[in-house]
């Protein structure tokens, strides 16, 4: 077995403030997960504002280096170090975008993002082969050059949007997609366009997707493996059905209570229960503690008795 | 009885239509972002707003909330709101009498807590600014008045002396909610109130405006794209679709026997936890407000659709107790979603 | 393009009189390169003559037509003005997309030296170049000194909008979609920057005519190529006011406020014409 991606022992801390008042956050503590090239799979990182699970992600594309630790893909650190390996590196490793109304210049035609994608990295300088290529990264999210083309943002709708934007990231073939809160700002309607798309890629075109979230209810609809992110620390991390459906990390579970469900539509249940919350509030801060594996596979953390 | 009928409800629209009207360079665009709208809002409900992103949802609350600007203007129908000191018809009010009816008898819950709070006043001066006229209190008796209020939203009165930025955003999301509701408003408009907090808080701050809502008896609209959250807040949801109320009814019926192909997928596309079973995307773009699709607007997308849906356009149309819907085929509606197995699945 | 300028005639009244206003003044200065006479030759008109049927605006002093020395000088003026903005511009452009952009140490040098031209007093400068190269000082090489003191503030107004532009999503995108930086800053990030450089331009000629114009009137500029400045530096030298021949002062200045009306006009209507916003509401978005 290969290893696709090792994330291994990463912490990124930020530097705040002035030069009297100097302090540093710790945006993520000691995160180590991989991801095996043989078995296309869909990873989930959840986690709330402020969690790093963002930071996490922007690390992965290069964009951020690790203050310690390392990330390696195919055995090489990420990002690359010359224009070469970086360009490599980009063509593997594709980032879909949160805001699909800001993932293309509102001014500027959208295939044109296509067409530079195929010419850089498929190395395509025939001018029918470059619309081949785009078609068929069309095609696989359903959509076709023949709707795209020409076409401004505007006359698209947010779920044709990031679909555009998964085709683009397609086109050079990528093994590994990094997709930070894709559905997030996407209509209800269209929603689940999108996110069955992930689910096909993966089962259908060996793709596998980091799928970075704070929904709950389609992290577990989709992924196979996720972990859950509290203030930078991984908590627990296993089998999404088996983490999901019986959560044991305090805040977990919290997360868990607090999905709107509507098996219960016009009830009114919306009381949390206020101990949860201050259980899974004080382990925020609580000092480290560390991933205890459990028999059913997975990794949760557990704190020094205070 | 009829009397007691009339009296039963806070607002009555109907009719309405308001449109945008701009002329760019001798390019002439009509926006019909609320297109012949009729509902009511009772006293003491939750009343819940759906609709996508331009359905015209947003348009809607603007004259609810009598916010229009040019060119954003009602081309016909009243918005009248029967309110204890007297009825309001806003789409046709002077710049006085909407002014006499705001924070005191009308008020809204934005979805941004930053643009209503300003980031150099104190909490408390912003509470002087808003409501200490309508309320005609000063000094101490105002004080008294908001630190009680603050109370019961689980606010301490510390919070009147510090600045927005000193507080998280499930605070000053709860500071926003004081400040819309310290007049005790009859009528309150939540904008996507919770839209940008994370999921615990969230469910904080709705319980929250339920709890004010019941203990002050008002009436809410509450506007969110998120149907979860109107099936644990709203007594009754209405669906917006390109510009026109496509179905409302009591909150149950339309999640467990929705009367519209619209609504019936909205719900179904709802992933749970517990449950992996492959979810309907619907294929289509939502239309444009100013090119929509003729007949009934749903058509293009909707796999029920006939040829008379094409041409003709679906009346609002009475179809159980409080439940009306707009479509010519709702007895053919089936709910994706039965009550049944989604308890057995959380069984 | 012919559609545009119609549309723009048509629906915008500032643009209407502004192109208008640029226009006469344009054919205006446009007529010398036709015009009978030599502009360096003096008393070939007979002096001091008010406007009228034989001297259109009167002739001066030095025996001079008005009508064909107005005309020389707003064709130089005009280029001049046009060449220091076109110059600025492009050094303005070029270092705030990259400073901008790239970011950095890059940066953080472009600013430095950016800084340095703000500090540094232009007209000491321009003054010292004067006795430098006296004769020699023709408009262009003014214009390429100004040039160069020209673009800093520009400059940092440019940096400023495509800091914010760096952090949205279509700039990722589009470095993920494999586009050089030359790409992105050009392609990407100058549509949004249009705007900006429209309504610079307009300042920046303000500017640098009335530069020209105070240092032609003191004398330090070659007094024998006219322009606005020099035809005003000569009626000031022969007491034109004082002697009543106030033709000579008056219709320069105002052929010049009307330039700058004109010019105020012409940038503030292409402005919200360009501006992005406006553009997508005309797209249809």
């Amino acid at each position: 077995m290969t290893t696709l991606l090792n994330v291994d022992n990463v912490s990124k801390t930020f530097a705040m403030g002035g030069l009297l008042s100097r302090k540093t956050t710790a945006a993520v503590q000691n995160a180590s997960f991989s991801l095996a090239a043989e078995t296309p799979e869909i990873f989930t990182i959840i986690g709330e504002s402020g969690s790093g699970k963002t930071t996490l992600a922007r690390m992965i594309l290069g964009l951020e280096t690790p203050t310690t630790g390392s990330i390696t893909f195919r055995g090489k650190p990420v990002g690359g170090a010359t224009k070469v390996e970086r360009m490599a590196f980009m063509a593997a490793v594709q980032p879909v975008f949160q805001n699909p109304f800001e993932a293309f210049n509102p001014l500027k035609q959208i295939d044109r993002y296509l067409e530079s994608t195929a010419r850089t990295f498929l190395g395509l300088k025939d001018r029918t082969a470059v619309e081949r290529a785009m078609d068929e990264a069309l095609q696989t999210v359903g959509l076709s050059l023949a709707e795209v083309k020409g076409r401004y943002p505007h006359e698209m709708s947010g779920g044709q949007l990031q679909r555009a934007a998964i085709a683009r990231a397609l086109i050079p073939n990528p093994p590994l997609l990094i997709a930070d809160e894709p559905v997030s700002m996407v209509d209800a309607s269209l929603r689940m366009s999108i996110v069955n798309l992930l689910k096909a890629l993966r089962d259908d075109f060996g793709v596998s997707v980091i799928y970075i979230t704070h929904d709950l209810a389609t992290a577990y609809y989709i992924s196979n493996r996720l972990i859950i992110m509290q203030r930078g620390r991984i908590v627990e991390m296993g089998d999404a059905r088996t983490v999901l459906e019986n959560p044991e990390h305090p805040y977990s579970r919290l997360l868990k209570a607090s999905v709107l469900s509507t098996e219960d539509a016009g009830d009114g249940k919306l009381a949390t229960n206020p101990d949860m919350v201050a259980l899974a509030t004080r382990l925020a801060t609580a000092p480290g503690g560390q991933l205890v594996s459990r028999p059913d596979g997975r990794l949760v953390r557990v704190y020094e008795p205070v | 009885m009829a009397q007691d009928n009339k009296r039963r409800d806070i607002l009555t629209v109907e009719g309405l239509k308001a449109y945008y009207q701009m002329s760019y360079f001798g390019v002439d665009r009509e926006v019909r972002a609320v297109d012949d709208i009729t509902m009511t809002v009772r006293r003491n409900e939750i009343y819940g707003i759906a609709g996508e992103s331009s359905s015209g949802k947003t348009s809607f609350i603007k004259v609810l909330a009598a916010a229009l600007r040019p060119p954003f203007r009602v081309v016909a129908g009243s918005v009248k709101y029967d309110f204890s000191s007297g009825p309001v018809d806003v789409a046709d009010a002077t710049d006085a009498q909407i002014e006499a009816i705001r924070w005191r008898h009308l008020s809204y819950i934005m979805q941004g807590s930053m643009s209503v709070l300003n980031p150099v006043r104190r909490i408390g001066r912003t509470f002087e600014d808003f409501a200490a006229r309508p309320l005609g209190l000063r000094g101490k008796a105002f004080e008294e008045r908001v630190v009680s209020h603050l109370e019961k939203l689980k606010l301490p009165a510390d919070v009147l002396r510090a600045y927005p930025h000193e507080l998280s955003g499930g605070m000053r999301q709860r500071v926003t909610i004081g400040l819309a509701t310290v007049c005790r408003p009859e009528f309150i408009i939540a904008d996507e109130p919770t839209t940008a907090l994370d999921v615990v808080v969230q469910k904080e701050v709705l319980s929250l405006i339920r709890d004010v809502q019941q203990e002050m008896g008002s009436s809410v609209v509450f506007v969110t794209h998120d149907m979860s959250v109107h099936a644990n807040m709203a007594d009754r949801v209405g669906i917006i679709y390109a510009g026109r109320l496509v179905e409302e009814g009591p909150t149950r019926q339309m999640f467990f026997a929705p009367k519209h192909p619209y609504t019936a997928h909205l719900v179904a596309s709802l992933p749970r936890i517990g449950d992996t079973t492959q979810r309907p995307a619907l294929e289509g773009r939502p239309p444009s407000l100013a090119a929509p699709p003729s007949g009934c607007r749903f058509h293009p997308r909707c796999p029920l659709a006939i040829d008379k849906c094409k041409t003709d356009v679906p009346p609002l149309q009475t179809v159980a107790p409080d439940h009306r819907t707009a479509c010519w085929r709702w007895q053919d509606v089936q709910p994706l979603v039965s009550p049944h197995a989604a308890h057995g699945v959380m069984a | 393009m012919f559609a545009v300028l119609r549309d723009l005639v048509r629906y915008n009244v500032e643009f209407t009189i502004g192109a208008i206003l640029v226009a006469v003044i344009v054919i205006f200065a446009c007529l010398s390169f036709f015009s009978p006479v030599d502009p360096t030759q003096v008393y070939l008109a007979i002096p001091d003559q008010p406007p009228g049927a034989q001297y259109w605006f009167g002739s001066n002093s030095r025996g001079q037509d008005m009508f064909w020395q107005l005309s020389f000088a707003f064709r130089n003026t005009l280029t001049f003005g046009l060449t220091v903005a076109l110059l600025s511009r492009i050094i303005s452009i070029a270092v705030g997309l990259a400073a901008g952009y790239l970011g950095g140490w890059v940066d953080r040098v472009l600013m430095f030296i950016n800084d340095i031209f703000v500090a540094i007093p232009i007209f000491p400068i321009l003054i010292l170049f004067y006795f430098v190269m006296r004769s020699n000082l023709n408009g262009f090489t003014l214009a390429l000194v100004m040039a160069c003191f020209g673009w800093p503030y520009d400059a940092r107004l440019i940096r400023s909008v495509t800091l914010g532009l760096r952090h949205r999503e279509f700039t990722r995108q589009a470095v993920f979609a494999g586009m050089s930086p030359a790409k992105i800053m050009l392609e990407e990030h100058l549509p949004y920057v249009m705007p900006i450089i429209f309504a610079t331009t307009m300042a920046n000629m303000i500017w640098s005519i009335g530069l020209e114009v105070t240092l032609a009137v003191l004398g330090f500029t070659n007094i024998n190529i006219p322009t606005v400045g020099t035809t005003l530096y000569w009626a000031n030298n022969h007491s034109a006011m004082v002697v009543g021949v106030w033709w000579w002062i008056l219709i320069p200045v105002i052929i010049v406020v009307l330039l700058f009306i004109g010019l105020f006009l012409l940038a503030v209507s292409l402005n919200e014409y360009i501006d992005p916003r406006s553009r997508l509401r005309r797209m249809g978005a």
